[in-house]
């Protein structure tokens, strides 16, 4: 064995549980590997809080469970925790200065269920400050940075993508093997692309919002990021399940995806839409997307071409609806109950609310929260806000009636590779169109997956997104297998950090 | 006459069919039972009996309070 730590901690999630079971090595040996790597990796700022010692804590409890014959699903195995999820003890901020310091009285349903399937605890990962974002810049602890580099020999800091940037580039950079993410636009699809992992946005409504902090709820949804699509659908089968502490969970039983899975597609037909061929796409990702065709139709699939034709409308009416609801949520943060305070000298109570939120919102997640409550004052509701849900009813309709011709939908998951930090955020717009692609499925409340594909020319990853119908997370990750096993993706970062 | 049922998805999604049918109705827009079934994502929105279900926890609740004094949220003067 060249070097066991880092053996241990290049295993997957399925690796480390069947290896794990099979007496190969202990959980502690597993937590100690990636704690390690963790404290080794502060350059990428990927955790806002480490939690080394839950993570052996867990690992002692997995090992005690294997003795006794007791294992649970994710025994032995230790995941890193989007910090949008609350978590009883361990602060949780949403990466937002207004919560700094605010530790959870309670845990979120989400990560209650993965604990209790014997998962452990690495720490509360780096993100969009709010989960708005597509780059991880706009975390109050600073920019996530990609352990990617270009090959160009030039050594511009990547980003990670965002929302959900400190959970991609943890997984990228082997920190650990899985890492909850939340997708409200794209938030786990487009990260995933541009580190070269997999991760699944299920059916709004498949995993409780329970303790999440909302961003816009009916949108918001959780999802799992990790290194290939196994692993995808053994976590979310430990995230997914009815609760009824979310009046929008679906009460329905959790299918045993990862027994299900296959990459044999004969019998099932992919859409490709044409309206997803945006102007000056790069031409790699037009050829991956083209590759992709291939592979599906080599695992057995029909292409047929489809059409969306209110695709161009969605990114504006995302932009409407998600910050309406982010104003009317984030209406909760206003220093008298958690998180931040600031009280000028002689302040009043209405003074003490606009001093809090000035002090405690980023400037992104102030525009979005003025961008909301203009779209719901009186005068312009009608004309944005009820026209915006208008054009999300329609873009639904459109994939209904894609799926009278086909099952499955193949689509690049982001308009380009991983920029570099700084080169878009000056110019919100050309972030916002970076998930030009992500958003129409989050409208719709539909499943979808990015799995990575490829490397563009500067030795970058590049994704390709399955959309499924409503429920149909099954043959989401089955035709995400199918790229898998043709793809045979092994690139991966070269350690700089 | 509006060319679609308009109504959110979300809205869609905690209505059933014969909901559904109705506003086409009130609409005057008449669907096929395909387009009914497209329409309603598989959920309702749910409802409990009206009893408290959660409580006794004050401490729990004014842990994270910026101010807690007393049992209570500390807020500065409201009125002069």
């Amino acid at each position: 064995v060249p070097n066991s730590a880092d053996t241990l901690t290049n295993l997957t999630v399925a690796g480390i549980r069947d290896g794990f079971r099979a007496g190969d090595f202990t959980a502690r040996e597993v937590a100690e590997g990636f704690n390690a790597n963790v404290a080794a990796a502060k350059a990428l700022n990927a955790f806002i809080v480490e939690t080394p010692e839950m993570a052996l804590a867990a690992a002692d409890a997995a090992d005690a469970d294997r003795a006794a014959g007791t294992l649970k699903p994710l025994s032995g195995v230790p995941i890193g925790m989007k910090d949008l999820f609350c978590t009883e003890g361990v602060q949780t901020t949403a990466a937002s200065h207004i919560l700094e310091g605010f530790v959870p009285q309670y845990e979120s349903t989400v990560s209650a269920k993965l604990w209790a399937a014997g998962a452990g605890m690495l720490g509360k990962l780096n993100m969009d400050q709010f989960a708005m974002g597509s780059s991880n810049e706009t975390s109050y602890f600073g920019n996530v940075i990609s352990p990617w580099k270009r090959s160009d020999g030039g050594n511009a800091p990547l980003a990670p993508g965002g929302s959900s940037g400190g959970s991609s580039s943890a997984i990228a950079a082997r920190l650990c093997p899985a890492a909850t993410g939340t997708d409200t636009g794209g938030s786990i699809r487009q990260p995933a692309a541009f580190t070269g992992i997999s991760g699944i946005k299920p059916t709004y409504g498949r995993c409780s919002r329970w303790g999440v902090v909302a961003f816009a709820s009916s949108l918001d949804q959780a999802g799992p990021m990790a290194r290939d699509v196994r692993d995808c659908a053994i976590m979310l089968e430990n995230m997914a399940g009815f609760d009824a502490k979310d009046s929008t969970s679906l009460d329905l039983p959790v299918p045993n995806w990862e027994a299900a899975l296959s990459g044999d597609l004969r019998g099932k037909r992919v859409g490709i839409p044409l309206e997803y061929r945006v102007d000056n796409m790069p031409k790699e990702i037009d050829a991956l997307w083209e590759q992709g065709i291939t592979w599906l139709k080599d695992a057995g699939a029909e292409i047929v071409t489809v059409s969306l034709p209110h695709t161009k409308y969605a990114l504006p009416a995302y932009y409407i609806i998600a910050p309406a609801e982010a104003s009317s949520n984030l209406a909760r943060y206003d220093g008298v109950r958690y998180g931040l305070r600031d009280l000028p000298d002689g302040a009043g109570l209405q003074e003490m609310y606009a001093a809090t939120r000035a002090a405690g919102f980023g400037p992104e997640v102030k525009r979005r929260i003025m961008i909301g409550t203009y779209v719901l004052s009186a005068g312009f509701y009608d004309a944005y806000y009820t026209q915006a849900q208008k054009v999300r009813t329609l873009i639904a309709q459109d994939f209904d009636r894609a799926w009278e011709t086909c099952d499955l939908l193949l689509t690049p998951t982001a308009p380009s590779a991983a920029f570099a930090l700084g080169e878009k955020s000056d110019d919100p717009l050309a972030m916002y169109l970076n998930d030009v692609f992500t958003v129409p499925t989050s409208l719709a409340g539909l499943p979808a997956m990015s799995v990575p594909a490829g490397l563009d020319g500067q030795g970058l990853p590049l994704g390709l997104q399955i959309i499924g119908k409503a429920l149909d997370e099954q043959g989401v990750l089955n035709a995400g297998l199918a790229i898998e096993q043709r793809a045979g993706f092994t690139a991966r970062a070269e350690r700089w950090w | 006459l509006p060319p679609i049922v308009p109504v959110a998805i979300d809205a869609v999604m905690s209505v059933d069919h014969a909901t559904v049918r109705k506003i086409a109705s009130l609409a005057r827009i008449a669907v096929s039972d395909g387009e009914v079934e497209a329409m309603v994502i598989p959920n309702k929105l749910r409802l409990r009996d009206d009893v408290v279900t959660d409580g006794g926890v004050r401490d729990k609740i004014l842990a994270n309070a910026p101010s807690g004094e007393h049992g209570f949220f500390g807020v500065p003067k409201v009125i002069e």
